[in-house]
């Protein structure tokens, strides 16, 4: 087993746990924070199922950035669901038959690789042409974009210039599911794609990546407007007025 | 004293424009700060404690802690932008901070500093910075350019709501001893008289038994303004502002009209005579239910059935979404009503019963258009459906008024522009801000005077309402183009016939 192998397959274990291990704490955090007052922005759905469809809206659609903003809206979308295509055609890698869906994705995948580039390009261009923008960009912001660049870039490039071996590439990811070590080809290119997808994936726990699940534990976005139907006291919130009720009756 | 600041008012322009950022322009913005005999009466330090960076850095570990909205919207905002022009603030000043995201980013780079590893690690990397005197006079400055209007929070991919995250700079400051003199001496005048504007009970009396005898000279009625009066069907609780001056008075005939001619007793009351609650703009949630639980004591020891509550913005925030909750639950109340509910509520249903009778064409020197309330549009409800309080106030201007147009769609609704001095800003030490704040509003405005010839701007809000009246003559309207929806109500409502 060659050291590239060895530290590549350490790297990604690695990089699997500080991504499960950050994000299962970040979401326990915000599931056991309590949200003490009722703050739905209104008009908001009045029962669960309008919430459901609510947020299914804000997943699916980006409805709340549409409002806001017509270009990041379009880039952002575009980004997000050619992402979305790109990481489903990855699943070839590692499934063994092939699940047939994959199969069918395989085609758009590539289209989507483009456009992921397109939107990821036009959102780093707004940081540059928007003065308000510019100003709100810390300098995390131009890397994570340029990271994710990178990793689509390096991706495209594997695919049409310098290919490498796919089918030891899925044995080496196998193995790494079944803890059946099997050699990594050591291409420059292919390491550096690699590299670059731990980086982000050690990196989303502690980032703005967060937005992900961040949204589904956003108040304003979640919550029933139902404050005169139910009361809605936080734990910690109970020691408050419960004494001076006692005292109302004179 | 200070001197008169100067500054320039800033023009209309045919078409809102999106201003280029002009660093620094409002940083020579901030409010008074409240004495030290205020801030204790509300349980905070009174002046700057010492040690009060650790103590600020445990306030804030405590509110990420107490507040689900302040720790996920410290983390989840990805600097898209799409707020950056939303805020009316930004629009009429251009100062940089005043875009949502970055007056939020005064609290989260410090949150990073001391409770991210990204920031503790690589400050730099993050924009996170150490929390120091000058920070601290920022969140004092900016989180006192905020009036909580929540219109960010609509656009947010996240709905990242800043109005939270300024009241939680607020709060911090508030535990280091540093508050605002205006919302902080309104809270305490509040617990020892019982209302905003220090009005006492005798007086309080005087001037409800003017308005009875200014309401039978002008329509020969015994329209009645009761006072603590036990046993009533209904409590009343209204902004003090409506006791006191134009154009708010001539809301509160139109509440007591619309009472008189639905033949339901009513009562307003001493101990609780104020409907606001600015607890609610320091973030402070052990002061927001001392204030509200006023008016529960006042319910119950007057045995009332409902509790109605007049036209005011923050307070229908505080009474839809926060009452229940804080002093709930309304047991003790005739349950086949939601408690509490808005004036506009009850005068709506008993206009759809056909209880009330109205002669439009007494509004037909009117020509209105309504301003939307931030509070009410994105902070509450009225009647049952989602929007109903766009609906249910348009509708009862509809019913007394034939000459009615809206404001610009984009501009009205969810999407309102706030006053400019909402959120504990209306003092006249923040006027500058004030006025600027106002423009988008006045933009809006001035299309449908010009359009339609429109002459008065109806509101819902006491805030709202003495806001534009101070600030609109700055963009050349008249001050008396504000008016209540329940002046309307009340002018327009034919107290000839008896129900
Ligand atoms: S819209 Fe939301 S996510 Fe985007 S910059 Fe503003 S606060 Fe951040
Ligand atoms: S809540 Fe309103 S005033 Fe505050 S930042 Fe958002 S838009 Fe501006």
């Amino acid at each position: 087993m060659s050291v590239v192998t060895v530290v590549y397959a350490l790297l990604f274990y690695l990089a699997t746990a500080v991504l499960v291990a950050g994000l299962a704490y970040r979401v326990q955090r915000y599931a056991r924070t309590p949200q003490p007052l009722k703050i739905p922005t209104t008009p908001a759905p009045t029962t669960r199922t309008g919430v459901v469809l609510r947020m299914s809206r804000e997943v699916v659609f980006f409805e709340s950035l549409f409002k806001g903003n017509k270009w990041t809206w379009l880039f952002g979308w575009i980004f997000h669901f050619a992402l979305l295509l790109v990481l489903l055609r990855h699943l070839r890698y590692f499934t063994e038959p092939i699940w047939d869906w994959v199969t069918l994705l395989q085609p758009w995948g590539i289209y989507a690789a483009y456009a992921m580039l397109v939107g990821l390009v036009g959102l780093w261009a707004r940081r540059f042409l928007v003065d308000r923008v510019r100003y709100i960009s810390a300098p995390s912001d131009h890397l994570m974009l340029l990271l994710l660049i990178a990793i689509a870039g390096s991706g495209l490039l594997m695919k049409y210039v310098w290919h490498t071996d796919i089918i030891a590439l899925k044995a080496f990811f196998l193995g790494l599911m079944y803890f059946d070590w099997r050699p990594l080809s050591p291409d420059p290119l292919l390491l550096i794609h690699l590299t670059l997808v731990v980086v982000l994936m050690i990196v989303f726990p502690f980032s703005k990546l967060l937005h992900a699940p961040g949204l589904f534990f956003s108040p304003t976005r979640y919550q029933v407007d139902n404050p005169r139907e139910r009361r809605h006291v936080a734990p910690w919130a109970e020691k408050f007025g419960r004494t001076a009720s006692s005292n109302l009756s004179e | 004293m200070a001197k008169e600041p100067t500054f320039e008012t800033p023009k209309l322009k045919e078409y809102p424009v999106i201003p280029l950022i002009q660093e620094g322009a409002m940083q020579h913005i901030k409010p008074f700060v409240a004495k030290a005999e205020f801030q204790e009466r509300l349980g905070f330090p009174g002046e700057l404690v010492e040690g009060w960076k650790d103590v600020a850095l445990n306030r804030m570990g405590e509110l990420l802690s107490q507040y689900r909205s302040v720790q996920v919207f410290l983390d989840a905002c990805v600097k898209c932008g799409a707020c950056t022009d939303k805020c009316h603030y930004y629009l009429g000043t251009a100062d940089p901070k005043n875009m949502p995201v970055a007056r939020q980013d005064l609290l989260r780079n410090v949150y990073r500093r001391y409770f991210t590893l990204a920031g503790k690690y690589f400050p730099k990397l993050v924009g996170a910075v150490d929390l120091t005197e000058e920070v601290l006079e920022d969140w004092y400055r900016y989180y006192h350019q905020c009036s909580e209007c929540r219109r960010c929070s609509v656009y947010c991919p996240y709905g990242i709501d800043t109005a939270e995250i300024t009241m939680a700079g607020r709060e911090i400051l508030d535990s280091v001893g540093i508050g605002q003199k205006y919302s902080n001496e309104i809270i305490g005048k509040v617990y020892k008289i019982g209302n905003n504007l220090g009005l006492p009970e005798p007086a309080l009396a005087d001037t409800l038994e003017g308005l009875e005898e200014e309401v039978k000279a002008d329509t020969g009625v015994d329209v009645r303004f009761p006072l603590d009066q036990e046993g009533a069907e209904i409590l009343l609780v209204t902004p003090s502002a409506d006791f006191f001056a134009e154009p708010h008075v001539d809301g509160l005939i139109g509440y007591a009209k619309v009472f008189h001619q639905a033949g339901i007793s009513w009562t307003l009351s001493s101990y609780a005579s104020e409907a606001a609650n600015f607890a609610l703009f320091i973030g402070n949630y052990e002061n927001m239910e001392k204030v509200a639980r006023r008016i529960r004591d006042a319910a119950l020891k007057l045995g009332v059935k409902r509790i109605v509550t007049g036209e005011c913005g923050h307070a229908w925030r505080v009474a839809y979404s926060f009452w229940n909750t804080l002093i709930g639950p309304f047991d003790f109340l005739d349950a086949n009503y939601p408690q509490p509910q808005h004036i506009c509520e009850f005068t709506h249903s008993l206009m759809k019963q056909g209880v009330l009778k109205f002669n439009k064409a007494a509004n037909d020197h009117r020509i209105v258009t309504f301003h939307d309330s931030c509070n009410i549009a994105r902070a509450s409800r009225m009647g049952d459906k989602p929007g109903g309080q766009f609906v249910i106030p348009r509708e009862i201007i509809k019913a007394c008024c034939n000459h009615f147009y809206d404001m610009a769609p984009e501009t009205i609704h969810e999407h309102t522009f706030c006053c400019g001095g909402g959120g504990g800003l209306l003092t006249d030490d923040l006027i500058e801000l004030r006025v600027k704040g106002a423009l988008p509003r006045m933009e809006a405005l001035k299309h449908v005077v010009d359009e339609h010839g429109v002459t008065h701007l109806v509101a819902i809000c006491a805030i709202c309402k003495s806001q534009f009246a101070k600030v609109m003559p700055y963009y050349g309207f008249d001050r008396d183009m504000v008016i209540s929806v329940h002046q309307l109500v009340g002018d327009a409502l034919d107290m000839a016939t008896t129900h």
